[in-house]
């Protein structure tokens, strides 16, 4: 009764292959970029800022770039932790070797050079699928961080091998280090999910994106209508890695300041990344925010809620906490294979017909 | 969702403590795969500071609380928990991971709190002039590492030229820490160093055992923790090294680490800065007003290890900076600034220990405002699988200076420079 298109009349194509068709999810989004740009950065504190907010976008990020690589384009790939270790150890080197360029560009030249890296482990892609591409990847993973635990050039020879982020500001305002302050942090988080959003929501509905999800369909049958492998599939590797490899950048460099590639870029980044989208929903724009915000608030909701809400004791809490989030996967999982972004369009569509359903 | 936080946030800030208290996180993990070794010192950390409050009052006659918060060895975790932490307003941190320790380094000189990471973190804050905030006493991984040398330097007569020793690490900050001491003991002393990462958790370490059955070492160093300390001390049993020839660090040589491996783990050494067992007048206190009066730290069955002694330990050094503080400022309620001038003017005595319940438990500590990792003395002991327990094998034996301080001095003036400090103490 409230939400629905009748009477939102369309005069233009353009108008009708607009993002968001419907009146009240227009107002919807800009009401959530309202919020997120003009409201929060005024009362953000650095609890919300560190332990909830600035983890949920990095990993937003991640998430997108994963979704156009396996969502969209079909390619399973299990790199992604290691990847975002090559935008991290990026993000360092230029950092550290630059200290006169603006973050912004490194981080951006950053998520350049994952993209070479992403598509010199993607060109095993043009032979292998599936399962087998998903252990190349795989391989990708350990080589990378084999390498950066290896080699000391990566991290300034320093004694044990840790990389910390020096001071760097963007308009004066410091976003990386120990000074940075909790907006600062936040906002240069916010306007990189913005725009990343932004072009990945457009590059999947151009052209690009509709090759990318002919390969996923049926890569033969794409090919018999005009689309080059090669170029789709080296694409989506590209795109992909550039996405992952800024997270990573932002990951090391804004939000945990230090990092150690086994730690923090270990395969268990990829495999979380991996449950955000198929949880969140596989080749979706909205999906890949749910699948972050579920794999990253959840857990810090659920302690506080233990925690500091009942006062359980700590490892009960950590236990439960992991079981609670298990089961809610596996819950989420039988009730809707899809993710959280059919559960949410499937919502709509109720929404709609509600109060006379058929 | 977002309602929902708002107000548990609400509910956090009201449920944390009276301000007058004095605030000392716990940071601990009694989860994953650093849970066996994490849970001991974190019930130590707590008991002792539970028995200072209820013995004593406190210290100075102001409680202390004691936040906990579970870390799971994880940085990200870690940093949620400082974030957490912070608008209790602590005093001390004592986070038990060097990963987190590095991460926090930076933040603290900034928010104004002082890190105390007693044999682990980073070596070169020993430097007071450049780390204004952090504190390694009593001793670091480059003293244990000079000192595991001592001992075999010891054991082979004074000479190691044409020897060989293999260094089994944990592929991390904390693991590589010694490889640079290691090297230049090398050059000086004329062994064969080898060098065995082993990657996190570290469950799997056929290769590295394998590759030194094959080489035959003299010695084998390990600086581990967690579970790869079991599986290491079970491999080499499998492959017979003589354990009287393999040395732990100190985060290597509890008794969760050598049980599991049976008979076979007889005769394994480890370094340590601290003595071992309950024969200390302290844990008489300790039974009566904390374990008899229901008030232990988590299960209650730790006490007296090696892990929880160590938790008493940090948690006594800790008390100790605070009292001194107290007497420095003139008023129980101190804040964060005037412990971090408690600690630069630390001095634990021996008798001082001794009036503490600890005789001849650790070396007498004396800070300044140079140094703040104290003299790095260690000691070694020996797991006797038959008693199953560790034995104290010698007396404290002192690091090699000649070669530490150089380092110390190159690493932190790197420090220095990458972050703009000036050094202070001049």
């Amino acid at each position: 009764m409230i939400y629905r298109e009748a009477g939102d009349f369309k005069t233009s194509y353009r108008d009708d292959s607009q993002t968001f068709p419907i009146r009240l999810d227009r107002w919807g989004y800009y009401i959530t970029l309202a919020v997120a740009f003009g409201i929060i950065p005024f009362v953000i504190n650095d609890y919300w800022a560190n332990a909830v907010l600035v983890p949920f976008l990095i990993y937003a990020i991640a998430a997108l770039g994963l979704n156009i690589l396996t969502g969209y384009a079909g390619q399973v790939s299990l790199g992604t932790g290691g990847f975002m270790a090559v935008g991290a150890y990026s993000v360092y080197k230029l950092m550290t070797a630059f200290p006169e360029v603006n973050i912004v560009i490194h981080i951006l030249l950053a998520g350049g050079i994952t993209a070479m890296v992403g598509v010199m482990f993607g060109l095993p892609s043009l032979r292998i699928k599936g399962f087998y591409l998903a252990v190349a990847t795989l391989a990708a993973q350990f080589f990378l961080v084999w390498l950066f635990n290896k080699v000391p050039w990566f991290y300034n020879y320093s004694a044990s091998g840790q990389i910390n982020a020096p001071t760097r500001t963007v308009l004066g305002h410091a976003v990386t280090g120990p000074a940075a302050t909790a907006p600062a942090k936040y906002l240069i988080c916010l306007v990189f999910v913005f725009v990343l959003a932004w072009v990945a929501r457009n590059l999947t509905r151009g052209t690009l994106g509709r090759k990318w999800m002919a390969i996923r369909d049926m890569d033969i049958a794409a090919e018999i209508i005009g689309v080059n492998p090669l170029g789709a599939k080296l694409s989506a590797f590209a795109v992909s890695s550039f996405f992952i490899g800024i997270a990573g950048a932002l990951l090391f460099a804004v939000y945990l300041g230090a990092a150690e590639v086994g730690e923090a870029f270990g395969i268990n980044k990829s495999f979380l990344v991996l449950f955000m989208i198929i949880i969140g929903g596989l080749g979706s724009i909205f999906g890949s925010f749910a699948g972050a915000a579920f794999l990253v608030l959840l857990p810090v909701l659920l302690k506080n809620l233990l925690v500091g809400g009942l006062g359980w004791p700590t490892d009960l809490a950590a236990h439960i906490e992991l079981m609670i989030v298990g089961a809610l996967i596996v819950l989420f999982l039988i009730v809707e294979p899809h993710g959280l972004a059919r559960l949410w369009s499937l919502a709509k569509e109720k929404l709609r017909l509600w109060p006379f359903p058929h | 969702m977002k309602l929902s936080f708002t107000t548990l946030a609400a509910a956090i800030l009201a449920a944390s403590p009276v301000l007058a208290d004095l605030v000392v996180p716990n940071m601990s993990y009694r989860t994953g795969p650093y849970a066996a070794n994490g849970i001991p010192y974190a019930d130590g950390f707590n008991d002792y500071f539970t028995l200072l409050n209820e013995r004593d009052g406190g210290i100075g006659g102001v409680r202390v609380s004691v936040p906990e918060c579970e870390t799971a060895y994880n940085t990200e975790k870690g940093v949620e928990c400082y974030e957490a932490l912070r608008p209790q307003n602590p005093l001390v941190l004592n986070p038990l991971s060097t990963g987190i320790t590095y991460q926090l380094i930076p933040r603290v000189a900034v928010d104004g709190i002082t890190l105390y990471t007693p044999g682990y973190g980073r070596t070169s804050a020993k430097n007071g002039s450049v780390f204004e905030w952090v504190f390694n006493a009593p001793a670091n991984y480059w003293d244990g590492a000079s000192v595991a040398i001592k001992h075999i330097l010891d054991q082979e007569g004074g000479d190691l030229s044409g020897k060989k020793i293999a260094l089994v690490y944990h592929n991390s900050a904390y693991g590589k820490e010694p490889i640079r001491t290691l090297e230049e003991l090398s050059q000086k002393h004329g062994f064969e160093l080898s060098l065995l990462p082993v990657d996190a958790p570290g469950q799997e370490q056929k290769s590295q055992w394998l590759q030194i059955r094959r080489d035959q070492p003299d010695y084998v160093i390990m600086y581990a923790w967690g579970v790869m300390n079991q599986v290491a001390i079970q491999e080499a049993v499998n492959i017979r090294f003589p354990m009287d020839r393999f040395i732990g660090i100190w985060w290597s040589g509890s008794e969760n680490d050598v049980r599991p491996a049976g008979a076979g783990a007889d005769g394994y050494k480890a370094l340590t800065f601290h003595g071992v067992g309950r024969d200390y007048p302290l844990y008489d206190d300790m039974q009566q007003y904390v374990f008899d009066a229901g008030k232990a730290s988590g299960a209650g069955d730790q006490m007296g290890s090696v892990l929880y002694s160590r938790g008493v330990y940090a948690a006594v050094v800790i008390a100790e900076a605070i009292r001194t503080a107290q007497e420095l400022a003139g008023t129980p309620n101190v804040n964060a600034a005037q412990v971090r001038d408690g600690f630069e003017a630390l001095n634990i005595t021996a008798e001082r220990m001794a009036e503490l319940g600890l005789p001849d438990f650790g070396q007498p500590i004396s800070l300044s405002c140079e140094n703040h990792g104290g003299d790095g003395l260690v000691r070694l002991q020996q797991w006797s699988a038959g008693d199953g327990q560790w034995s104290l094998i010698t007396d404290f034996i002192e690091p090699d200076a000649d070669i530490l301080n150089p380092l110390i001095e190159a690493d932190s003036a790197a420090f220095a420079q990458e972050s703009g400090i000036t050094p202070r103490c001049n």
